[in-house]
């Protein structure tokens, strides 16, 4: 028997039961439509969060102090970790084809200017935080680079602290308290907007180690390293860290690559993606029970006509090859409307909701249409075999 | 080219052993116009199932052509039933979503024939079994005489040697009966083997050659002498 023709008989059936045929496609329409419209939401905030998150740019190293590790006996001098420091920051500027350093200090405290207060985010930073954040100056400057132990106390408004605390009125040479300080302001930022749901307007910036006496801290929160693109990570890492080693006489800190970082959240996101997958698989799978059911009933009602076959000089695996097809062709087509239906809703859905990411994965377009194929394929196979196998002679004689 | 020899076929209805066919002993030459009558349950139809390889005996032997077709493997045996053998059946058993045409075309179609020659052949048939303008109808929109030659159209569109029907005429009135007789007869002075199995006393006589079966045994088998 030829495809064709498999495919011409297989088509005559859908043709008769029409009904029966289109609601057997749309549960496999639907799982697979669900798989689609769930992965393009997934895979969007996936994009989403990888775009917010590599925004200030992917050259950047952490560093951190403190290591997890697991010592033997007493912790105790190896349990001891000594603070990142102002020094270490300015240390690590010798470390080839860095661009910039920015030591980084972080609280929350009061701001008050112009009779009004407001409890904002303080972030002590260094004179290169824009550059290396790629974050813009509206007015004024960015903190100056004070010598060593000399910081002046000057500040910097985020857009937003500016807005709620000056109006319109132009703050720059104006004085604001913070923590009890008087502070200068020099300058403004440009707005920036929310990013992962952190205002990043509610901000003030002071230099670092004005917050590290202002928070009453020993060390830095953390250091930034903009290396050039063109460096080799790897190798930055490794000067960075024979700097700090011998500055600390021992590894006691943690160095994250953005890459690393990038990376940690790309699997965890993937991990999502596919359990969202999963979830829509389930309903494919319920799709697959209704193709079992109606091929169950066609090979049950067509047994006159297996028996025919038969006697017409069909073989057992043609039998087998008809029904199956049915099956198949079954779940193929009613994925494939399932792809263009997910793929129409997801695309509907960041028409009407354009703030929510939606990114159609090719990967599992074409996953979900195999796995409808191969449920087919599974579903008719129990069918099919009972058709093959059956007794001619019975099969002829129900009418 | 038909020999048996000391066929049984026997059946476990329940926990009981019915003897369908008991020793039977028959042979039959091409061309052979037999008919085959004897009361219900009589063996007829398990006889006319064996001589089409739609079922195995339980002990003897079959010899279809010279070739001892009993011991053949499914597959063998299908290729047997569809180049050697057509069936025709009381209630037609027409595929109800496929044309006339298609209907024909089905023994064409499970043995690969290539689509132009399958046209051709189909064609033929239709036209020489007044068909032609029935080519497009479902079998529903077709009379029950114009269903029977739809049905005995297919049955010889191999070419088989031997033509079975099981009560051709069962499901027709007397007048379309008849010219369906007259239709398979006409196919046996080309040299097919002709059996049917048949109730009706007239239909049954006409044929050359009479078979009277009892109890799954063959009580009687004469010959018109003419």
């Amino acid at each position: 028997m030829k495809f064709s023709d498999l495919l011409r008989l297989t088509v005559t059936t859908f043709v008769v039961y029409r009904m029966r045929s289109f609601l057997t496609g749309l549960g496999i329409a639907i799982g697979v439509a669900a798989v689609i419209l769930l992965t393009s939401i997934g895979e969007g905030l996936h994009q989403y969060l990888l775009d917010e998150f590599s925004q200030f740019g992917t050259n950047i190293i952490t560093i951190q102090p403190g290591k997890s590790q697991t010592h033997g006996g007493n912790a105790g001098i190896f349990g001891s970790i000594k603070p990142l420091t102002m020094e270490d920051s300015d240390a690590l500027h010798r470390v080839p084809h860095i661009e910039f350093v920015n030591p980084s200090v972080q609280g929350n405290a009061e701001i008050r200017a112009e009779g009004k207060s407001r409890r904002s985010f303080v972030y002590g930073a260094g004179p290169d935080f824009p550059r290396a954040f790629k974050m813009k100056v509206q007015m004024g400057n960015f903190l100056p680079d004070d010598e060593a132990g000399q910081s002046r106390n000057f500040v910097v408004l985020g857009h937003k602290v500016r807005q709620e605390l000056f109006s319109n009125t132009n703050p720059l040479g104006g004085y604001v308290r913070i923590g009890g300080e008087r502070y200068r302001v020099i300058g403004v930022m440009e707005s920036k907007g929310q990013i992962l749901g952190f205002d990043m307007d509610d901000i003030v910036y002071i230099p670092a180690a004005r917050a590290l006496e202002m928070f009453n801290r020993a060390g830095l929160i953390e250091i930034n390293v903009n290396y050039q693109p063109s460096a080799d990570p790897n190798k930055v890492v490794e000067s960075i860290k024979s700097i700090l080693t011998a500055r600390h006489g021992r590894e006691d800190y943690t160095v994250i690559t953005q890459e690393q970082a990038l990376e940690v959240m790309n699997s965890v996101l993937g991990v999502i993606t596919f359990a969202v997958a999963a979830i829509g698989a389930i309903s494919l799978l319920v799709g697959g029970v209704g193709i079992l059911t109606i091929m169950t009933m066609a090979v049950t009602e067509r047994t006159g006509e297996i028996g025919l076959l038969r006697a017409l000089g069909a073989k057992q695996q043609q039998v087998l090859m008809l029904f199956l097809g049915e099956a198949i062709l079954l779940s193929a087509a009613g994925g494939l409307a399932g792809l263009i239906i997910g793929m129409g809703a997801a695309q509907a859905l960041h028409a009407l909701m354009p703030s929510l990411p939606v990114q159609i994965p090719v990967f599992f377009a074409v996953l979900a249409e195999s796995t409808a194929i191969l449920i087919g394929l599974a579903a008719g196979v129990i069918p099919a075999r009972r058709a093959s196998m059956m007794d001619p002679v019975e099969a002829l004689r129900t009418e | 080219m038909i020999a048996f020899s000391n066929v049984n076929r026997d059946f476990l209805v329940g926990d009981q052993q019915v003897h369908a066919l008991r020793d039977i002993n028959l042979t039959l030459g091409a061309g052979e116009y037999v008919s085959i009558m004897g009361p219900s349950g009589s063996g007829k139809s398990t006889l006319l199932n064996l001589i089409g390889l739609l079922d195995r005996p339980s002990s003897g032997v079959y010899k279809l052509d010279g070739l001892d077709v009993t011991t053949l493997d499914d597959e063998e045996q299908a290729r047997v039933r569809r180049e050697k053998i057509g069936f025709v059946f009381q209630f037609f058993h027409l595929v109800p979503r496929l044309t006339a045409a298609m209907n024909i075309e089905l023994p064409l179609i499970l043995g690969g024939v290539e689509v132009e020659e399958r046209k051709e052949r189909v064609a033929k048939l239709l036209e020489s079994y007044g068909l032609k303008d029935r080519a497009e109808h479902r079998p529903e929109q077709l009379s029950g005489g114009q269903r029977q030659r739809v049905a005995i159209a297919r049955a010889t569109i191999m070419h088989p040697s031997v033509l079975l029907a099981d009560e051709p005429t069962g499901n027709l009135d007397s007048a379309t009966g008849k010219e369906v007789i007259r239709l398979l007869e006409q196919l046996t002075e080309q040299g097919v083997t002709l059996i049917m199995v048949t109730h009706d006393r007239d239909n049954g006589n006409r044929a050359l050659r009479q078979i009277t079966m009892v109890d799954g045994r063959i009580v009687g088998d004469k010959r018109k002498s003419d």
